[in-house]
């Protein structure tokens, strides 16, 4: 099951037992929902923005893991970062999901959401894996609720 | 896997899963096994254990067969053609329309609609029947654990005409209450769609009683056979209901096929659904007459190759002896039911006393979805999702389940690996 154990790393494993972040935002200033009709992920991410710049994250929510952990390690990625900075991130994660982006040969910031490189693989999955942080760019664009269909 | 083996009385046989104990209770599915090309493949290096029989069966080589000579040797349009081909092709189409009146054992052939689906044949009675006869008031029943295809055309209609859905309950079990049913029926009542089994329980209803109860009050039924037809003989003079749809996929038929059964008296009061050609009697620009029974349902050219394709599929089954089928059926269910209700933090969802097929089941904080994919690589396809029944995951507490459905050609070393698997993805989580 090589390939499975690519798909469910234990970082990956580990943030969906003890997500990050996983709360409600009392002081959120922006916020979105995002929804999988297809199995039932749904999530809200809160954004505290301050001068064009997260200053805090969380999110809320019921999914599988690999959404779970998506969400858990974008809020760590994405606090403190600035906007462009945050949409920028959106983009490289998305193209690495969907096999654009090489994340070994390509220069990103990904750091360690590379981990999530492993979903391409699973097609059926990517939606998973990106819908929270479509969810966050549609926070961070003031969009409301997202969906993946 | 797929490699050639020696059975002891010296056939040959193919098989994709190991070797199988001697067969019980005279069902030989090795041998049925080798009837289905598509079983005899690896998925991610391991056997494909194929559990998504609710979603959609598998063909058996006799029909695909068929399908291709027909398209090969026989293919025409049919209905109005002088020329040969043309009647061969009719003969064909009609003769598959033959075999459906004996199956489910309709009065006359005429009484049987070919559809491409349950879902297109629900949607046909709600517009020709329910647009027609339902108005302003009126109350539609329905039971809490439909498939979208029986909730949706009937909230579609109630919305059009003002009129009311009432919805049967049911109990932690997945039974539903009967004496809610009878508390529900009344003088507003103008129609009821039950399904015959649920695709997301597993739950059998008994429907011959409701359809009494409701002709009590003169109230027509139908009866969604999705997820029966497959299992188990249906009568629908002794069901006495007024309706019953069924797709031919689900019952190892090519996509594309389907009935919707109905009786003659009610055909013939209803509108049409779809208007076009086959179905009219004359046209003109001022006036333009329908044609009788089934053409009067039947616009444009129909799947030919594929309802053709559902007369083999019934003839296959018929031959291959639908009873010992039911038999090891309810066998593999209740073996797997009790090895998958045996694993810890497993909890079977729908758990009626009369069931068919079906075993969903959650795990304590483990999405479905991964449950899904962690068997896909194993090689086992199960559905995970809420299986166009969300009323029936909102009922339950659950955002979805993960669903194995069994047909006659699985095996129980196949309910072995599921329950093993499963295991596996408990292990991988904790």
């Amino acid at each position: 099951m090589s390939e499975l154990s690519e798909l469910y790393q234990q970082v990956i494993l580990d943030h969906n037992k003890k997500p990050r972040n996983f709360r409600k935002l009392e002081t959120a200033n922006h916020k979105a929902e995002g929804y999988n009709p297809l199995c039932g992920d749904q999530l809200t991410v809160y954004l505290s923005l301050e001068n064009d710049a997260v200053r805090d994250i969380a999110f809320e929510g019921s999914g599988c893991a690999i959404s779970k952990a998506a969400a858990s390690m974008m809020t760590q990625a994405v606090k403190g970062k600035s906007k462009q900075e945050a949409e920028k991130l959106f983009t490289e994660f998305h193209r690495m999901v969907t096999g654009e982006l090489n994340e070994e040969l390509e220069a990103n910031s990904l750091g360690n959401l590379r981990i999530f490189a492993g979903v391409r693989d699973f097609p059926v999955r990517v939606k998973c894996a990106s819908l929270p942080w479509h969810t966050m760019l549609a926070a961070l664009q003031n969009k409301g609720t997202i969906s993946t269909e | 896997m797929g490699a050639t083996e020696m059975t002891m009385t010296g056939e040959k046989t193919l098989t994709g899963t190991s070797r199988a104990a001697a067969p019980s209770n005279g069902w030989d599915v090795e041998r049925i096994r080798t009837d289905f090309p598509v079983l005899h493949q690896t998925v991610n290096g391991k056997p494909l254990v194929y559990l998504d029989n609710g979603a959609s069966s598998q063909v058996p080589q006799v029909v695909i067969d068929r399908g291709s000579i027909y398209l090969e040797q026989e293919h025409s349009n049919i209905h109005r053609g002088v020329h040969y081909l043309s009647q061969r092709a009719t003969t064909a189409y009609e003769g598959a329309r033959e075999k459906v009146k004996r199956f489910i054992n309709a009065r006359e052939a005429k009484e049987c609609i070919f559809v491409r689906g349950a879902t297109e044949g629900i949607n046909l009675v709600m517009h020709g029947y329910g647009r027609k006869f339902i108005g302003a008031g009126d109350e539609i029943i329905i039971s809490a654990m439909e498939h979208h295809a029986n909730i949706v055309p009937w909230q579609m209609l109630c919305e059009e005409k003002d009129a009311h859905l009432r919805v049967i309950p049911m109990n932690d079990a997945g039974e539903l209450l009967l004496d809610e049913y009878d508390a529900l029926l009344n003088g507003r009542t103008k129609f009821v769609a039950v399904t015959h089994v649920s695709n997301a329980l597993g739950t059998v209803n008994p429907v011959k009683e409701m359809i009494a109860q409701a002709h009590k009050y003169g109230v027509p039924v139908l009866i969604d056979g999705a997820q029966s037809a497959p299992h188990m003989p249906v009568d629908v003079q002794d069901l006495d209901c007024d309706f019953y749809a069924f797709s031919g996929h689900k019952m190892y038929a090519p996509t594309g096929s389907g009935i919707v059964y109905g009786k003659a008296e009610i055909l013939e009061r209803m509108n049409p659904f779809q208007g076009g050609g086959d179905m009219i009697k004359s046209v003109t620009f001022e006036k333009t007459t329908y044609a009788g029974l089934p053409n009067k349902f039947e616009a444009g050219t129909p799947a030919i190759a594929s309802q053709i394709g559902l007369g083999a599929a019934i003839d296959y089954l018929n031959s291959i002896g639908r009873e010992q089928a039911a038999v090891h059926e309810h066998e593999l269910l209740r073996y797997a039911t009790e090895r998958v209700s045996a694993i810890e933090r497993v909890r079977i969802i729908g758990t009626a006393r009369d069931k068919a097929s079906v075993l969903s089941f959650v795990i304590d904080d483990i999405h479905p979805h991964d449950i899904g994919t962690i068997l896909d690589q194993e090689g086992i396809a199960v559905r995970a999702g809420h299986h166009c029944a969300q009323p029936v995951m909102q009922r339950f507490n659950v955002p979805a389940t993960a669903r194995a459905s069994f047909a006659f050609y699985n095996t129980k070393e196949e309910v072995d690996i599921l329950a093993s698997t499963i295991e596996k993805v408990i292990e991988i989580f904790s």
